[in-house]
């Protein structure tokens, strides 16, 4: 800005004083930009320390695998050549003994046992078994090493424990982000989809979106009369009603569930409401459902979509209405054609913040759903504290993180486009 | 003329604290009524030795939060409670300390399992089938009356994951006791088992946390439940006629362990050691139904007392211990296959 504003100064000062005024324009002009970003540079170090550097850190962990590379580095150099198929070459099984001998401390042995574990069921036990027996012997020549190997635990004559070392010899990886769509590669490299038993992720992110999308949809429905109503009133009754809007805004979230889990629980105020008025004749199952989560969510992220349409309505002024009901149009026709238009950035607004909060939901659908209701998080969690595996947890959250995104621009690209027909 | 006194005050405060910090250990259990038994019999006990203060943090079991600290060399839990898996796997991965027995106690004293390289057990419990004896008409004994809708309606309580229900899908599918995991390491084994959940699945309602499944029981949600044993004794206690069926239990144990590199080593050794003594141990098991580590303490304890622990020879005759190295192995794979099984 400052660099734009001091531009058409500049020929007219030359013309008349000469190069030193410019000079003494441009130190001030600098001096006031470097004011400008030392007034925002707090603010700029609180974002990179708090927002850039933790993403960046998460983005790195999903495709960073030192574990398997930084300490099985000569196994893999002999792992190198092997086709795959055929056994695993003499020299591997020596360069293994030589890489898990070298191996100072067994945290490090634990922690590549995990890496591959994680890969192949069974790689931990072998791994640290073997770590723990070590030295099987002094000066063996790679054939001996190989014997060895297999008489301490025969599991090192299958395959899969060395294609699992040989993907993994390198510092990066695809692995995990691959995993997190369902696909994965194979002994060969080439990229493929996992079995049907394994294939979880694919499933799991449709599902979080489905849900965030219902949520979404019913908060739009709900919200919408609601804020409609809320700024035909007067001021002073707007804002009361928008206290009581705002109210369970402030309750704590955890508290609010257990709210709902006392009142949708079988023998809850629901359902005996129900069957007291004779609509079911026995309890309906609203808790540990999908319903359970839909109308729990609803019911905390409403308030995100009333504010903003709110806000929208707020400013639409009520003679285009007017005129086009006094032009020949029926009330109906005029709402739905002039006034609901006028309110497309606002629904537009409202939705993005309701669907956008909605696909990072952990606590809700962890106790109000089943299994079969977990959204993308909750398996960010089950990686982060139960596997311990934080580069699957991390590429986990590098997709939700991508899709945001990818919502987000084409948020931006549709709100321009309604901008532009208004 | 005001800030004279305070800064007086806040430069006492510095020099206090540390003094302070010394003598306060941080102990992390999972809190409810395992952690009130807890209190009760070691950390109030601890505290009147004059050994020194004991906050009490409850958390649910992450790991994740252990092994940060341990990366980030802050620690500032000083023991912790792990369930059986963790304490392999934190040992494995260097987030604990290593136990010096020596200043615990006689290892002959404790029951085999408790005696870890890096962590001291501390309690056994069981994962049983519980039902409302209120509602039951005839008592459930076995796995297959649990997967018997017919002879017994009504949904089923199960923990949510894979663990200990794929155990228990096995022996309702006939599979003896001894060979579950036999059965489970192999891939039939594992299809056997999903097949069997697969059977269940519409009557399931699963639950998150310990304190659940005595609550399911007691608003009539389910029929029977798997539970925590622990729990059911609570309830119990309160009044509530909930049971519990012993036959096919899987039993484990707790550990208390100390994460690596914290400033209170001695006195967390000290409080473990006095926490796994038999008086101790013998309080803890008057407070709650789990079974002392240590085989001293059984002799405290009287029938009535012990007629209800895990341990007990009627509870553990058909039990099953949880097998620690399968789930280090398979535990991951098989928490993906239950995610994949229960979205179909």
């Amino acid at each position: 800005m400052n660099a734009t504003a001091a531009r058409p100064l500049m020929p007219l000062a030359a013309d008349t004083t000469g190069p030193a005024l410019v000079a003494q324009l441009r130190q001030v002009e600098r001096r006031k930009r470097l004011r400008a970003i030392a007034l925002t540079l707090p603010l700029l170090i609180f974002l990179a320390v708090t927002f850039l550097v933790p993403l960046g850190a998460l983005l790195v962990r999903a495709v960073e695998n030192p574990e398997v590379a930084g300490t099985l580095s000569r196994t893999g150099d002999a792992l190198a050549v092997w086709d795959r198929e055929s056994a695993p070459p003499d020299a591997a099984y020596a360069a293994l003994l030589a890489d898990l001998a070298a191996i100072p401390e067994t945290a490090q042995a634990g922690v590549l046992a995990r890496r591959l574990n994680s890969e192949v069921s069974g790689a931990r036990s072998l791994i640290m078994g073997t770590y723990r027996a070590l030295p099987l012997g002094e000066n063996l020549s790679p054939l001996q090493a190989k014997e060895k190997l297999l008489a301490h635990d025969p599991r090192w004559a299958e395959l899969p424990y060395w294609w699992a070392i040989a993907k993994n010899s390198s510092r990066w990886t695809p692995d995990y982000l691959l995993a997190s769509v369902d696909l994965k590669r194979d002994a060969q490299g080439h990229v493929v989809r996992v079995g049907a038993e394994e294939a979880a992720f694919s499933v799991i992110l449709f599902r979080t979106f489905s849900i965030s999308a219902v949520v979404t949809l019913i908060c739009i429905l709900l919200g919408y009369p609601l804020a409609y109503w809320l700024a035909t009133l007067s001021e002073r009754k707007a804002n009361l009603m928008m206290i009581l809007v705002l109210l369970p805004f402030w309750t704590s979230v955890l508290v609010r569930i257990a709210a709902w889990i006392v009142l949708l629980q079988t023998n809850g105020l629901v359902n005996r409401f129900l069957m007291f008025t004779g609509l079911t004749g026995e309890p309906v199952p609203l808790l540990f459902n999908r319903l359970g989560v839909i109308i729990a969510m609803v019911h905390i992220l409403l308030p995100f979509m009333i504010l903003p349409l709110y806000s929208v309505m707020k400013s639409v002024p009520g003679n285009y209405v007017r005129a086009a009901v006094s032009l020949g149009s029926t009330p109906l026709a005029a709402f739905f054609r002039v006034y609901v238009p006028q309110t497309y950035p606002g629904v537009a607004a409202g939705g993005l913040l309701v669907f956008i909060t909605s696909i990072g939901y952990y606590v809700t659908p962890a106790l109000l759903g089943g299994p079969a209701d977990q959204m993308l998080s909750y398996y960010v969690a089950q990686y982060t504290n139960v596997d311990v595996n934080w580069g699957m947890a991390c590429a986990l959250g590098s997709v939700l993180l991508a899709t945001t995104l990818i919502l987000y621009s084409v948020y931006r690209r549709f709100a321009k486009a309604e901008l532009s027909l208004g | 003329m005001k800030l004279k006194p305070l800064m007086i005050a806040v430069a006492a405060a510095a020099v206090c604290l540390p003094a302070l910090a010394q003598s306060q250990l941080t102990v992390v259990n999972f809190g409810g009524a395992n952690g009130a038994a807890q209190k009760k019999a070691y950390f109030e006990a601890f505290e009147k030795s004059g050994a020194g203060k004991i906050q009490q943090v409850e958390y649910n079991g992450e790991q994740a939060k252990i092994k940060a600290m341990v990366e980030a060399k802050k620690i500032t839990w000083d023991v912790v409670e792990v369930e059986s898996p963790d304490v392999n796997r934190g040992c494995d991965e260097g987030l604990f300390e290593k136990i010096d027995w020596s200043k615990v106690g006689n290892k002959a004293d404790f029951q085999p399992a408790a005696v870890h390289e890096c962590g001291v057990g501390t309690f056994i419990w069981s994962t049983v089938m519980a039902y409302n004896a209120d509602k039951l008409k005839t008592a459930p004994v076995t796995w297959a009356d649990f997967w018997n809708t017919q002879k017994f309606p009504g949904k089923r309580g199960m923990r949510k994951g894979a663990r200990y229900n794929l155990e228990f899908a096995l022996m309702a599918d006939g599979v003896k006791t001894a060979d579950v995991y036999k059965v489970l390491a192999t891939k039939d084994g594992a299809d056997r088992a999903f097949k069997k959940m697969t059977e269940l699945k519409p009557s399931i309602q699963f639950w998150e946390a310990g304190a659940q499944p005595p609550q399911f029981l007691v608003a009539g949600d389910v029929a029977m439940t798997t539970a925590y044993n622990g729990r059911i004794d609570a309830a119990q206690r309160e009044g509530k006629n909930l049971q519990i069926a012993w036959t096919g239990g899987i039993y484990d144990l707790d550990f208390w362990v100390m994460p690596k590199g914290g400033a209170n080593k001695d006195l967390a050794l000290k409080f473990i050691s006095m926490a796994s003594s038999p008086d101790a141990q013998a309080e803890y098991a008057r407070n709650i139904s789990y079974g002392p580590t240590n085989n001293k303490a059984l002799a405290k304890l009287d029938p009535k007392v012990l007629a209800l622990l895990p341990t007990s020879p009627a509870n553990s005759k058909d039990a099953l211990q949880f097998n620690i190295s399968f789930w280090a192995d398979q535990g991951e794979a098989l928490e993906k296959r239950f995610a994949a099984w229960s979205a179909q």
